[in-house]
This record gives C-alpha cells, sequence and structure tokens, in this order.
C-alpha cells in the first residue's frame, strides 16, 4: 500500500513537472466567441494577409466563408482575398509540399481546415502568443507552447522580439528539468500587448470557425430541436401512464 | 404459433394475402399476442433503443456512401466535403458517428441487464449466445467504420489492430499482409474495409438481429424477478402475468425513444465530438504512415479491452488474453450455475461481485485511454486479474448459492 | 376500463401520434435535401466565360456550361433577315412557353441582335443538334434558311433556335442566362445583374 501511494505521488508530481517545462505549455486560455462576426471579419482578414502565404485551407470555400461572415461577394474578393481566386474555389494555395519542404527546412506547412479540431483552440491561441526569439532554432524563432517547431514567427513585427528566460532545476533522480521564467521584450512590436493578444484571439476564432462551418447552424437548430422531441416525449410519457392503468 | 389458418381472417385482401403470407399471423405471433411479463423496468428499453440505433445507423451509412468514396488519396477530403459542400451532410454524418458510441452505450447496459437478471439462463442460452456473436460483429464493424475517414487515428488504429493478426502462431506475418492486401495499410485495405462495412457486416448483423429476436420470443422475455411467466396461464394459453407487447410495450418503448433521443440529438447538435471521445482529435489530422499519433488508443468502446491487452507484456498472450475476456463471456450461460436468475434473489456475495465487474470493467475502459504509465499498468494488471477471477468464483459460488425463495408469481408493486 | 380513460386516450394517440408523425416529417428534410447539387457542384456549375473575338459571322462556338453544350453563334446579316418571315411555319414564334431569360424576349432571342446563344440541346429527348448555317435546301427541308436539325428525331430549329411545326420537339431551344462582360468576352450562367 505505501509503496502504492509513493508510486502515485512521483506520478501526480512528475506529470506536473512535465506540463511546465515540456512542449505543450498552456498558460491562459483563449476567450473566443464563434458568435462573433466581428471577430471572425478580423480572424479571417489576419489569415489572408498572414497566414494563407504558406497555409492552405484546401476543404473551405471563399463563397461559403463570406455568407458565414455576412460578407458580399465584392467584399470578400475585392477586400480580403490577395489572390484572383474565384468566389467559389477553395481556398487553396500556390506553394508545393515540395516548395514548402524546401523553404522550411524539411518541413510542410499543413493544410489548416480543420487545424483546430486536431488542436484544440486554447493550444492554437498559445502557439500564437509564445513565440521567442531563439538563435540556435534554424529559423531564429522557437515557441513555448509547441518547442522546435519550424515555423518562424510570421506575427513579429506586431507582437515585437522577444527572448525568454528559463531556470532548470534538478529532481532527486538526477534528471535536469527546464521550467520556464518570464520573457523579455527585446524590440516592441507595432501592437499593444492586449491588441496582439486580441489579434490572435480572432485569429483562433476564424480557425475554429472553419474547422467546421456547420458549428454555427448547429447550434442555432439545437434548441428547437430538443423542444421538439421534449414535447413528444412528455406526450409518450402520458400516453404511457394512461395505457399502463391497464395493467394491475 | 402454428395455428395459421384458424386464427387469421378468411376474406378480402386480408386473407387473400394472409392465404399466402401470413402477415396477420406473424403480427400477433410478434407485437399482439406476444405476450411479455408485466414488470418490465428502465433496463428494458434498451433492447427496442439498440434496433433504433442500428436503424439510424443503416439509413445515415446508406446516406453516407452516396458522397463518400473510399480512396487513399480522397478518403480525407471526402469527409470534409461531407460536412462542408452536401446540404445537410454534416447532419447525416454525425447522426452516424454519435449513433457508432450511442450503439455500444445502448449495448453496453442492454448486456448488463441480462446479467443483473439472468437473462442468459436456461432457457435463454441461445438468446444470449447469438447477443454476444452481434456484440462481436459490432466491435468489427465500428472498427472498419472508424478507418474509412483515413485520418492519423484511423490510419494507425488500423495498423495496430491489423498487427494483432500477427499473433497467431506460424502463420501471423502472411496474414497480416493478407488482411491488409499490402505490405501497409494502403488503400487496398480501405478499398475491402469500405465493403465490409458498408455490405457484409450490415447483412450479417440484421440476419443475426432477426435470429436473436426469433430465439427470444420462442422462449419468452424475462424480466427483472427472473420468474418465468410462462408457467401460469389462463384457461386461454395466456400467461397471467404477461401483457401484450403491442400495445403496451410499444407505447412505452416509443417514451423510451423520446428520452434516449433528447439525449442522443443533444450531443449530435450541441457536442457531437464529446470533448474527443467520441471523434478523437487525432483523427482531423490526414493519415500520415510517418508519423504516428503521441497516444495510439481505440475509441472509448473498445478501451476496456485495450486495456488487458497492454496490461500483458507480451503481444501474443495480451492478445489471447483480450480474446478470451470476450470468449468467457459466451460461457456464461453454463458459468453460472444458480437455479435462480434475478439478482433480487440472490445474496449480498453476487451482489457486491457483480458491482466490482462491474466497476473494474469501466475503470479498465478509463485506463485503456491513458497513457501506459507503470501504476496504469499495474492497475490494469490487476483489475484484467480480477475480470477473470469473477468468472472463476461465480462458477465455484454458484453451485451450491444460497439464495432467498422466488415467489411463484409476479407480485404487484 | 372508464370512457373517460377511453375518451383521453383516444387524444393523447392521436397528438403523440401527430407530433409524431410531424417529426418524421422533419427528419426526412436533410435526407432528401442531401441529394440537391452539392456546394462542389454549384462551384463546377458556376459561369463560364469564352473568349468570343475569334468568331467570324456565320461561324458557332461550342462550349461546356453544366456539362451541357451551349452554342454561339455569330450570325450574318442574311441569317437573321429571315426570322420574321418564318413565324407561320413554328410551334412558339414569339417564344411564350420557352425557358429563357427576360432580356432576351425579341425576336432575335438575344441580347445583341446578330449573337445567339442557345443551350445545344434538344427539348425533345435531349441530343445535340447540328448546326446547318447556310440557306440552301437540305434533304430534311427543301426551304431551309438556316438553323438547327437534329440527327435524332429531325427536329427543326431556325436560327433563333426556334422549333418548326411538324418537329418532334414542343419546345424552342433554353437560352441560358448571360452576360457580355467586354466587347470579347461573354459570361454563360450569369445575368449580369450583380457583381
Amino acid at each position: 500500500m505505501k509503496k502504492l501511494l509513493f508510486i502515485l505521488i512521483s506520478l501526480i508530481a512528475t506529470t506536473e513537472v512535465m506540463a511546465a517545462g515540456g512542449g505543450s505549455y498552456i498558460g491562459e486560455k483563449v476567450q473566443s466567441n464563434i458568435r462573433s462576426v466581428d471577430s471572425l471579419r478580423n480572424g479571417a482578414k489576419t489569415y489572408m494577409n498572414y497566414c494563407m502565404g504558406c497555409h492552405s485551407m484546401d476543404y473551405q470555400r471563399y463563397n461559403r466563408v463570406a455568407q458565414d461572415l455576412n460578407l458580399t461577394e465584392d467584399e470578400m474578393m475585392n477586400g480580403l482575398v490577395l489572390t484572383d481566386a474565384k468566389f467559389a474555389d477553395k481556398m487553396t494555395i500556390a506553394m508545393t509540399k515540395e516548395q514548402s519542404a524546401a523553404w522550411f527546412n524539411k518541413a510542410v506547412a499543413p493544410d489548416l481546415t480543420v487545424i483546430a479540431k486536431a488542436r484544440g483552440v486554447d493550444w492554437l491561441y498559445n502557439f500564437l502568443i509564445n513565440f521567442y526569439a531563439d538563435p540556435t532554432r534554424p529559423s531564429g524563432w522557437n515557441n513555448l507552447t509547441f518547442e522546435n517547431a519550424s515555423m518562424p514567427h510570421i506575427l513579429w513585427e506586431l507582437q515585437g522580439i522577444r527572448t525568454a528566460h528559463f531556470e532548470t532545476h534538478t529532481d532527486e533522480e538526477g534528471n535536469e528539468h527546464k521550467e520556464f521564467k518570464n520573457f523579455e521584450t527585446v524590440e516592441a512590436g507595432t501592437l499593444s500587448e492586449q491588441a496582439y493578444k486580441d489579434l490572435a484571439t480572432d485569429l483562433v476564432n476564424f480557425l475554429d470557425y472553419s474547422s467546421e462551418p456547420a458549428q454555427l447552424i448547429r447550434m442555432s437548430y439545437a434548441p428547437w430541436v430538443l423542444l421538439f422531441v421534449a414535447v413528444f416525449t412528455f406526450l409518450a410519457y402520458l400516453l404511457k401512464v394512461n395505457y399502463f392503468r391497464d395493467i394491475h | 404459433m402454428g395455428k395459421i389458418a384458424s386464427s387469421s381472417s378468411t376474406g378480402g385482401l386480408g386473407g387473400w394475402i394472409n392465404a399466402r403470407l401470413p402477415v396477420t399471423q406473424f403480427y400477433k405471433d410478434h407485437l399482439s399476442e406476444y405476450y411479455a411479463p408485466k414488470n418490465f423496468n428502465f433496463w428494458y428499453f434498451f433492447g427496442s433503443l439498440a434496433l433504433l440505433v442500428l436503424v439510424n445507423q443503416i439509413l445515415t451509412g446508406i446516406w453516407l456512401t452516396m458522397h463518400y468514396k473510399p480512396d487513399a488519396a480522397q478518403a480525407f477530403g471526402m469527409v470534409e466535403y461531407i460536412m462542408r459542400d452536401v446540404p445537410w451532410g454534416w447532419l447525416i454524418r454525425y447522426l452516424h458517428t454519435t449513433g457508432a458510441s450511442a450503439f455500444f452505450i445502448v449495448i453496453y447496459f442492454h448486456m448488463f441487464r441480462g446479467l443483473l437478471y439472468g437473462s442468459y439462463k436456461k432457457p435463454r442460452e441461445l438468446v444470449w449466445i447469438i447477443g454476444m456473436v452481434i456484440y462481436l460483429a459490432l466491435m468489427a464493424e465500428a472498427f472498419l467504420g472508424y478507418v474509412l475517414p483515413w485520418g492519423n487515428m484511423s490510419y494507425w488504429g488500423a495498423k495496430v489492430i491489423t498487427q494483432l493478426f500477427g499473433a497467431v502462431p506460424w502463420v501471423g506475418d502472411s496474414l497480416v499482409e493478407w488482411v491488409r492486401g499490402d505490405y501497409l495499410i494502403s488503400d487496398a485495405t480501405l478499398n475491402r474495409f469500405f465493403a465490409l462495412h458498408v455490405v457484409a457486416l450490415p447483412l450479417a448483423i440484421v440476419a443475426l438481429v432477426v435470429l436473436h429476436i426469433a430465439a427470444l420470443h420462442t422462449v419468452g422475455s424475462n424480466n427483472p424477478e427472473g420468474i418465468e411467466i410462462k408457467k401460469h396461464k389462463d384457461e386461454n394459453g395466456k400467461p397471467l402475468d404477461g401483457i401484450p407487447f403491442h400495445p403496451y410495450y410499444t407505447v412505452k418503448d416509443i417514451f423510451g425513444v423520446g428520452m434516449f433521443l433528447l439525449i442522443f440529438l443533444f450531443i449530435v447538435f450541441v457536442k457531437p465530438d464529446m470533448g474527443g471521445l467520441f471523434l478523437e482529435h487525432d483523427n482531423y489530422v490526414p493519415a500520415n504512415p510517418a508519423v504516428t499519433p503521441e497516444h495510439i488508443k481505440p475509441v472509448w468502446y473498445f478501451t476496456p479491452f485495450y486495456a488487458m491487452l497492454r496490461a500483458v507484456p507480451d503481444m501474443q498472450m495480451g492478445a489471447l488474453i483480450m480474446a478470451l475476456a470476450i470468449v468467457v463471456l459466451f460461457f456464461l450461460p453454463w458459468l453460472d450455475r444458480s437455479p435462480v436468475k434475478s439478482i433480487r434473489y440472490r445474496r449480498w456475495p453476487f451482489k457486491v461481485m457483480l458491482s466490482l465487474f462491474a466497476v473494474a470493467f469501466v475503470i479498465l475502459g478509463w485506463l485503456g485511454m491513458q497513457g501506459a504509465t507503470e501504476l496504469y499498468k499495474l492497475m490494469a494488471q490487476v483489475l484484467t486479474a480480477f475480470y477473470f477471477f469473477y468468472f472463476i468464483w461465480l462458477f465455484l459460488y454458484s453451485r451450491n448459492e444460497k439464495y432467498h425463495e422466488v415467489p411463484e408469481r409476479i407480485e404487484d408493486h | 376500463m372508464t370512457d373517460n380513460v377511453n375518451k383521453s386516450r383516444r387524444t393523447l394517440l392521436l397528438s403523440t401520434g401527430a407530433v409524431g408523425v410531424v417529426g418524421a416529417g422533419f427528419a426526412a428534410v436533410p435526407f432528401l435535401k442531401s441529394w440537391l447539387p452539392s456546394e462542389r457542384a454549384k462551384a463546377a456549375g458556376g459561369p463560364v466565360k469564352a473568349d468570343i473575338s475569334k468568331v467570324e459571322p456565320g461561324q458557332m462556338l461550342n462550349v461546356l456550361w453544366r456539362g451541357q453544350p451551349v452554342f454561339l453563334v455569330n450570325r450574318t446579316k442574311q441569317q437573321t433577315d429571315v426570322l420574321e418571315s418564318l413565324n407561320d411555319k413554328l410551334k412558339d414564334p414569339e417564344s411564350e412557353s420557352s425557358i429563357q431569360p427576360d432580356y432576351v424576349n425579341n425576336i432575335f432571342r438575344s441580347r445583341k441582335d446578330n449573337f445567339l446563344v442557345v443551350v445545344g440541346i434538344c427539348t425533345h429527348l435531349g441530343c445535340s443538334p447540328k448546326y446547318y448555317p447556310d440557306l440552301v435546301p437540305q434533304q430534311f427541308d427543301a426551304e431551309w434558311k438556316g438553323g438547327f436539325f437534329c440527327p435524332c428525331h429531325s427536329s427543326r430549329f431556325d436560327i433563333s433556335g426556334r422549333v418548326f411545326s411538324g418537329s418532334p420537339a414542343s419546345r424552342n431551344l433554353d437560352v441560358p442566362p448571360y452576360t457580355f462582360l467586354d466587347e470579347n468576352t461573354i459570361e454563360i450562367g450569369n445575368d449580369g445583374e450583380q457583381a
């Protein structure tokens, strides 16, 4: 029993250390609202301007985004989209996997249509706000949430340049653990810290929307469907009670 | 049963049809004059619910095949095509994916009902055994279906499960290749899995369900008291404690359907991923033979058996243990030697042990979802041992089990 | 069982049944609607642009729109001059029962007098008619004034796609929505009203 208890305690201890020093740091949760059309529009704009150079959305169509974000064809294709794509086209990019691999040290920039389903919105948000300069990396950048990511900090002009400080602990077994302490701003960005976080929130919100455009419809139907079934169930209950009065 | 000529109507179109196909007699035998015990409780909803979910899976499944192509290069995109481009495709797909999990929830409740009230015992051994075959077919069906979206978890799940065929002595490696139709999980694998998932297994499951119900209606339904209602009949041969299935249990089951739909549709419309439980995060990454997901784990309904597989350090032994865990259930009618069916008339040792068995199964399921740490592995080993111990204990204990006297008739409550 | 129970049972049966039937109706909608053209099909069936600068007078260009041939004919003055005179021989000279946009409701059945745009599918059984531009006697019609002839069942259409009496086809050739983006470019499938 004592041994079991010891295992249990050390287990909890190790998982906590892992969470702090490992590669999936989640410092704060994202406060996004999928129903905010303004936020989604901002996110779409950021996506088109900064992300779509490398990251396609192979399953998403421009006209669907415009429809869900209350944009006209003109606002969408002339205001947001930088290429000469057609309105009904999918949001594909010209860069091939081979080019991507050649330019980014063998990494292929993934398609981001359903990335929010795969990674979760909190992870994406933290990934976007936790870049820091790291001269040991080929790109010059590293990330607290996704350690040794091959993606450079595309938004650095907005957020500024920061370095990260770590503390190294040595546990009882002699293993070293790196623990994140804080960031230090080297060069300020064009956006304030809060404005940058808002931009990241909107971008994550747009990615969340993109991962399942139907969620807007789905949510709006939910109360009515459930209300209808509840009425049916209530009637069926009364009917069942009525019939079972026969049974003694 | 068997009185076709005397009880069918003879005139009109109905008579004409009945003389050639005994529709009226069939309706009587299985609905209006099928006498079920009057004391069915909550646990008895799950049989009809399983049927409802089966119909849902078949309907939505047929509609999904209209928009899907089993092509390794396209499959992942086909799912997103259904989710975005096909009108209402998202709803049809979510009904199917949520239906898969709902099927297992319903079936697990349905099986546990059998354990509670001894529904597997004489004369219902075949009902139980056919039911177990359905459960096996359902597991195969669910696994094959899980491969079709061609996400990374589909891919690696298929790889791990087909690898289990390698545990077969001597021919293992060639068997794995034969199942995959390639040296790896590939387009050929996807294509045959699709054929099995949409044609072969559904046919088998529907046929088995017909047999399951036919066997049940031959011997009659058990009930929470575990009393045979056929022992006491009135002068017309109707069981005194039975009521016609239709209308009494049809209206009751319709109420059950309503309750089920409330929960089911809530999940479909509000939380179809169930936080990664019903639709896993890693399956939103396209299949990639070069990158293994961090935690390979099956969907929740397989995790108890997966935990058992992992608990054993040897692959062949692990596969054997996992197979035995299911095989042993087939023998339950003969492992439980007590003459009493229902838990209501059995004493505390059985009640405690059955509860522990259920808890062990649930914890095993939870463990199967976690990363394999030493402690979890230890827990899984203990619980796996207990899982098998339960059946040994039951076999020995039930031989001279002390029990409460079972009444002759179902009392009013 | 008392009459009261009977009556309330009837009411409950009817109301539960009615709600159930309505629910089944709702449930059928997604399944039926999923057969409608998907967004992919709509994108593939979107407007088609064609360059018409190379279509000389008297010539025809055949472009595909939604998988159907669309005939773009640059008609000569000689061809269009006979239109008025054919009215008596036609089933529907005013194109009252044809499928066509409002902006082609004229004798030329076109936006520009000389330029004809019709779906090249016979309104009889769906064959594609052949273009016989010259005003010379043909095997199938000794007084041929130029137009389209369907080899499947000998339906005859004039140079505006109007069907001649005595043809198995009952309706004039359909005119798709189209617009001229500029002097040399036509877009089929777009009315040109918005964007």
